[in-house]
């Protein structure tokens, strides 16, 4: 936590509609916990001006109407935020866990990275045997039972419309980090799953990509066509603050919940859940246990 | 009642003011790229100002109407015509049942706004008509315009007045070379002091890869960022950050060349620096420089950017009060 205790927020004036703030450089649990306390504030106390409030990582950014709300008046109000989310006794967060179905090692994603070789580190292995290498695993399997076997906080929705930036909830020391390609596909299957540095995506569109490729999962994420009854008004299915758990599937399952979804009969494994940093940090194994009890025996 | 696509053009797409409130989910607010244009057009036309048009980029469409509709066309100088027969820009002219309406190629400017007596008529998506094609959202099927498709129209309003046009003192005057106005910060920390003054003194000019979704910069130097232990989840080009929100208009740096600015169709977050912000009464502007057009950064603060919004506002109402 010492990092914490030396990290500044840093506000940053972009442009005279955005305030961005950081709240640290380097990516923890702490800020992304900040982060989206904070903008869970700021929406609900619904201050005139304000236009849209995006959380990220280990930063945030807000959009204003200067002709409603001075920068200086926006920023004041976002210090006394963090000030109170700081002086909070307990730090908890009301959220769901969903369960997000993943057939690891398919033949699309395999079929897209091999087109791509020449972009990527190694070209001689695939991204699932790279990533297992560098990270330490001695094999494939290994590596698929550390990613599906923990729960990913999703720390950020976007890049594009919907897709979650997920951050892997284990002691840094196991985190799975893996680099992106040397230069970006100009193509990735839509619901590929796969990291980048230290988060795990799922990419709701298909188009251009960096991130390694380990699976598809069958579990609609984006509905702009409004077909999928799991998914709101909004058309996006996760939000900020959403706790993944993987479960690694065969083809028979996955053919049969992506022939549901197709008829928009996709129904996510979900339950709601107060998640607790400190109980968190005191064991994050045990806690991840308890993630997954919550999931299974709801 | 409707607009039949002979020809799409290069990139022609239905927008009107953007939406708002989705950011966070990954959806940008979209909308016209020139909303001064937008606006313009519409309001010739008796309109709401924000009702939804066709935005046509650099090369515009072939249309045949199936009714008489009186319509404006302000932005880029493409010239229209009705089979044929050139119609002025900024005013509004019919265009009779049965007959195209085409447009020469761009003279100046990158972006022509063409507004229909009571607007065109998609549904609306997310509180708004505009296109967000990445995310296959709104506007007619979620993407840009093809060949064969069919527009519908809202009904006619009878407020259009024919011949009706913008005063001289409010036409919009296009260039070969652009000041685009920036506050710096976000990352500018980042960089080595040499780039960050420099950024403001070469000239760059826009690379061919200039859409909705962003404008990209060459011919400028390699910016360089000061060297440092990467910090955890960032990644290892000195240029990734852990990946945060970006500002709309603001400029990132993906390894120190060929800087992007981002504009209505942005992706709403990564992991490239970000070293200033154009300001919001130059955004505009951008949506209408063409591929290989010069333009140079200038520094301003923050006082300078809202005095600069205020006099964009009154521009704004002055079009609001044409007679």
């Amino acid at each position: 936590m010492s990092n914490e205790m030396t990290a500044t927020t840093r506000y940053s004036q972009a442009g005279d509609e955005f305030l961005f703030v950081e709240l640290n450089e380097e990516m923890t649990l702490e800020a992304f916990f900040r982060s989206i306390s904070i903008t869970q504030r700021l929406r609900e106390i619904a201050l005139p001006g304000v236009v849209e409030i995006c959380p990220a990582n280990a930063s945030y950014q807000v959009r204003y109407n200067p002709d409603v709300l001075t920068a200086q008046a926006l920023q004041e109000k976002l210090e006394a935020l963090e000030q109170e989310v700081a002086s909070q006794q307990v730090r908890t967060l009301e959220t769901r866990i969903i369960e997000v179905p993943v057939l690891y090692n398919d033949p699309w994603t395999h079929e897209t990275l091999m087109r791509f070789r020449d972009h990527h580190q190694d070209p001689n292995a695939t991204d699932l045997e790279y990533a297992a290498r560098i990270n330490g695993y001695d094999s494939v399997d290994a590596f698929i039972k550390a990613h599906s076997d923990t729960p990913w906080f999703v720390s950020m929705v976007g890049f594009v419309a919907g897709l979650p930036f997920m951050y892997q909830m284990v002691p840094r020391e196991r985190q799975i980090q893996v680099p992106k390609y040397l230069r970006p596909r100009t193509d990735t299957p839509k619901q590929t799953v796969g990291i980048g540095g230290c988060f795990s995506v799922i990419y709701s569109v298909r188009g251009a990509g960096g991130y390694q490729m380990f699976g598809v999962t069958p579990m609609p994420i984006y509905d702009p066509a409004d077909e999928q009854p799991h998914i709101d008004a909004s058309m996006i299915y996760f939000r900020p603050g959403d706790i993944v758990k993987y479960r690694a599937v065969e083809r028979d399952e996955y053919d049969t919940l992506l022939a549901g979804a197709e008829k928009g009969q996709f129904s996510p494994t979900v339950t709601p859940f107060t998640f607790d940093l400190d109980a968190f940090n005191q064991d994050p194994d045990g806690y991840a246990r308890r993630v997954k009890e919550a999931l299974y025996e709801h | 009642m409707s607009i039949e696509v002979i020809k799409p053009g290069l990139a022609s797409s239905i927008q009107d003011k953007g939406r708002q409130g989705y950011y966070h989910l990954g959806i940008p607010p979209s909308g016209g790229m020139d909303q001064r244009s937008l606006i313009t057009a519409n309001l010739l036309l008796g309109n709401p100002e924000g009702a939804a048009v066709i935005e046509c980029a650099l090369m515009g469409p072939e249309l045949r109407f199936t009714e008489t509709r009186k319509v404006a066309a302000c932005g880029a100088e493409m010239l229209p015509r009705v089979d044929g027969d050139p119609q002025p820009l900024n005013e509004v002219f019919e265009v009779p049942a049965g007959a195209t309406l085409s447009f020469d190629f761009v003279r100046a400017g990158a972006r022509l706004y063409l507004a229909v007596e009571g607007g065109i008529d998609v549904p609306e998506r997310l509180d708004s008509r505009s296109t967000y094609a990445l995310g296959s959202l709104g506007g007619l099927h979620g993407r840009t315009l093809q060949a064969g498709d069919s527009l519908a129209l809202l009904p006619v309003h009878g407020k259009a007045i024919n011949g009706r046009s913008l005063p001289d003192n409010l036409v919009p005057v296009f260039s070969r070379r652009y000041e685009l106005r920036v506050m710096p910060g976000l990352y500018a920390h980042r960089l080595e002091p040499d780039s960050a003054k420099r950024f403001y003194q070469e000239d760059w000019s826009v690379a061919s890869e200039a859409d909705r979704i962003g404008y990209r910069m060459k011919g400028g130097s390699k910016l360089d960022f000061i060297q440092r232990e990467p910090p955890f989840g960032a990644g290892d080009d000195p240029s990734n950050i852990v990946d945060a929100c970006y500002p709309i208009g603001s400029i990132q740096v993906p390894s120190g060349s060929e800087p992007i600015i981002l504009h209505r169709d942005a992706v709403s977050g990564g992991g490239y620096a970000m070293i200033g912000t154009v300001i919001s009464a130059d955004m505009d502007t951008v949506g209408q420089i063409q591929p290989h057009q010069k333009v140079r950064f200038v520094q301003v603060t923050l006082e300078q950017a809202l005095a600069a919004r205020a006099r964009y506002q009154q521009v704004l109402e002055q079009l609001r009060n044409i007679p």
